[in-house]
């Protein structure tokens, strides 16, 4: 394992206002309710279809988005509704769309593996393995076209490095000095196949030289570097020096989908990263600043149950679809003069 | 009015809507290289010069590049994305398959992908991955609309009307029409020069064009089988066989009310395609037609098409594959005789 650790830089936890670490602390905590609340009602049969979770990989979706405008862009995956949850997207939307009901962000069209808001900035998630990639590359060449200083944030997983797509997306990103943040979140495994059994070089970081551009490698359980090293790409990319690629180090603790239990992951591994919570570990450093009390999370934790209790009751009530919509939204209607 | 070959008719197409509206590029490979050829059949020669920002050259990476127009038309651009060869869509299939087609339906509506794919088709002495006839596999993907022009005027204002559709839109071009000049010419090639308008004008996607009236049988085709099609109708004259001959033009959606009324005053129907008969687009409109029409039948309706192996080299071979006008007159005699 110890190619999956990296040193965290120094604690910079006294460097920011309460409020925002605190603004952090709860889009963690409410990813991790919504996924673990959302597994349940899927082991009761109340829900439609199957997910791929991020428990675990909480740091990586909200430091992330934190260090983008609601002007900028993500594209998530199928494991994306932390992506989506982080960047602004309501709870009721996800909800309801998980339920397959006609009042969620796809009107029930899209289900889990898809969920976005394109008002928010978050483009629907895509499920091909690296499809987003270059999709992605498109999406800030729009923006560098446009003259806008929008960025694009593109997450993927250490799976999606061996896809065609990966090459062929994030060159192109580098030929054209791109406003792309290329967000690997490394968690070791491609569905149940460990990244040294597919990987030569598993240091996902390295290939940005290859390419011409900047690499780096962060602790993605920890939400304050994986924040610093995103507005540092950020930045990077607003000021026309894209593309940057980052390499978040974290584990999912959670299945693939649905029924995995993880055989696969050893338990010697499990521990490691166990004890690494990004949300334990973010708690403790938290309440090690003096001004935060365990009651102010606490509070936090409460506020967030009760908000998701609410949404799903909402969601257990929301209308499905009508058959009617089968066939609409096949192609968008007006035609467009320009 | 001018007379122009294909060639010409789309080079001024493209860069009339360019002119038109600032959102509309071009992305492909070779396709504005100074020296170069204006791709693979001269269509964009020399709109580097007007547009050095919008003809954008590409790594030689299909996947990859169509992923970067699918991402572009989300984010408010209108890119008109070409392959050199059709062949070459395989690779970009899954951009156009999973993400181009279906991002307007899987999210509900909320995103467009206002997108044009170029490629050229058809048998042209480069044996079997330069030649195939690509447009069955696309006309049936649900979020498609599929063109095939056979004319300069169609090839002009089908692209006209593909730019400014809110949807993505694929364009198969046939490599004997093109009348492309210089080093880039055709051996072979059949005219497709026609009278096209000084004034801005479109054809609209969904429309099928009768080429010659007739009363006894009604030959389909398109691209280069839309000519031949016209010349066996001529050939079929001193048999007292008077042919109507529609020129098929959109793939996808058929437009089965010219192609209906047809039907409905013949009764009898010779599809033309080139490409194997096992699972081509003249399947699904001999389908289409019974279903619709079949009272209205004389006569089970008749494919030409060449058979199911893959295209050949040698031209003896080539010759025997591409459908001939002599093979569409025995086969509407055939009809006509039932």
């Amino acid at each position: 394992m110890p190619e999956h650790r990296i040193q965290s830089p120094a604690d910079r936890v006294m460097a920011y206002e309460k409020d925002f670490l605190l603004s952090l602390y709860e889009r963690m905590v409410l990813i991790r309710t919504f996924e673990d609340r959302v597994k349940f009602l899927f082991l009761e049969g109340l829900m439609p279809g199957t997910i791929h979770q991020c428990q675990g990989q909480e740091a990586t979706a909200v430091g992330v988005c934190f260090a983008l405008q609601a002007k900028d862009f993500i594209t998530p995956t199928y494991r994306g509704h932390g992506h989506a949850l982080a960047k602004g997207a309501t709870v009721q939307s996800l909800l309801d769309e998980l339920f397959g009901a006609v009042t969620g962000c796809s009107k029930g069209k899209g289900g889990s593996m898809h969920v976005g808001g394109m008002e928010r900035g978050i483009l629907p998630g895509i499920a091909i393995v690296a499809g987003g990639i270059p999709v992605a590359a498109g999406m800030a060449l729009a923006f560098k076209m446009q003259r806008t200083e929008r960025v694009v944030a593109c997450f993927f997983g250490d799976g999606g490095v061996a896809e065609g797509a990966f090459h062929e997306g994030v060159n192109m990103a580098a030929i054209w000095n791109l406003p792309v943040v290329y967000v690997c979140e490394n968690n070791l495994y491609g569905a149940s196949t460990r990244i040294d059994k597919v990987m030569k070089n598993t240091r996902v970081a390295d290939r940005a030289a290859c390419y011409g551009f900047r690499g780096e490698t962060v602790d993605g359980n920890d939400v304050l570097a994986v924040h610093e090293a995103a507005r540092r790409a950020v930045d990077q990319c607003r000021g026309g020096e894209g593309p940057v690629l980052l390499e978040l180090l974290t584990y999912r603790r959670t299945g693939h989908s649905r029924r995995d239990t993880c055989q696969y992951q050893p338990k010697e591994e499990r521990d490691y990263w166990f004890a690494r919570d990004p949300i334990e570990t973010f708690a403790r450093r938290l309440m090690g600043r003096g001004d935060v009390q365990a009651s102010d999370l606490d509070a936090i934790r409460t506020r967030v149950a009760h908000q998701i209790e609410a949404a799903v009751e909402n969601a257990k009530l929301a209308p499905p679809p009508s058959v009617s919509d089968l066939e609409t939204d096949v192609f968008a209607p007006a035609e467009d003069e320009g | 009015m001018k007379h122009q070959s294909i060639a010409e008719a789309l080079r001024d197409g493209i860069a009339e809507e360019m002119m038109r509206d600032a959102r509309v590029f071009c992305i492909g490979e070779d396709i504005g290289v100074p020296g170069g050829w204006g791709g693979a059949f001269t269509v964009t020669l020399g709109l580097e010069k007007r547009f050095p920002e919008r003809i954008i050259d590409t790594p030689i990476a299909e996947l990859g590049f169509t992923g970067v127009a699918v991402g572009a038309a989300m984010m408010g651009m209108r890119p008109i994305a070409d392959v050199q060869y059709g062949d070459f869509l395989y690779l970009a299939s899954d951009q156009l398959i999973n993400n181009a087609a279906k991002m307007h339906y899987m999210s509900g509506g909320a995103v467009k992908v206002p997108m044009v794919m170029r490629a050229p088709v058809g048998a042209t002495g480069r044996g079997s991955q330069h030649a195939q006839n690509t447009e069955r596999y696309f006309t049936g993907v649900p979020g498609l609309k599929v063109v095939a022009p056979s004319n300069a005027y169609d090839a002009k204002g089908l692209l006209k009307a593909a730019v400014r559709d809110d949807n993505p839109v694929m364009i198969f071009e046939h490599k004997l029409l093109y009348g492309s000049k210089g080093a880039r010419a055709e051996p072979g090639a059949v005219d497709g020069t026609s009278d096209v308008p000084e004034v801005d004008y479109v054809v609209p996607l969904g429309t099928a064009a009768l080429r010659r009236q007739g009363e006894h049988v009604t030959i389909l085709g398109w691209l280069l089988m839309a000519h031949y099609a016209s010349s066996a109708a001529n050939a079929l004259v001193p048999d007292g066989i008077d042919a109507e001959v529609i020129d098929v033009r959109s793939l996808a959606p058929l437009d089965y009310e010219t192609i209906g009324a047809s039907v409905r005053k013949t009764g009898r129907v010779v599809i033309v395609e080139e490409g194997p008969k096992s699972g081509g687009v003249g399947a699904e409109l001999a389908a289409g037609i019974m279903e619709r029409f079949g009272e209205s039948l004389l006569a089970p309706v008749t494919r030409v098409a060449s058979p199911d192996v893959p295209v050949p080299f040698a031209p003896v071979l080539e010759n025997a594959y591409r459908p001939d006008v002599a093979r569409i007159v025995e086969a509407a005699r055939a009809v006509y005789a039932t």
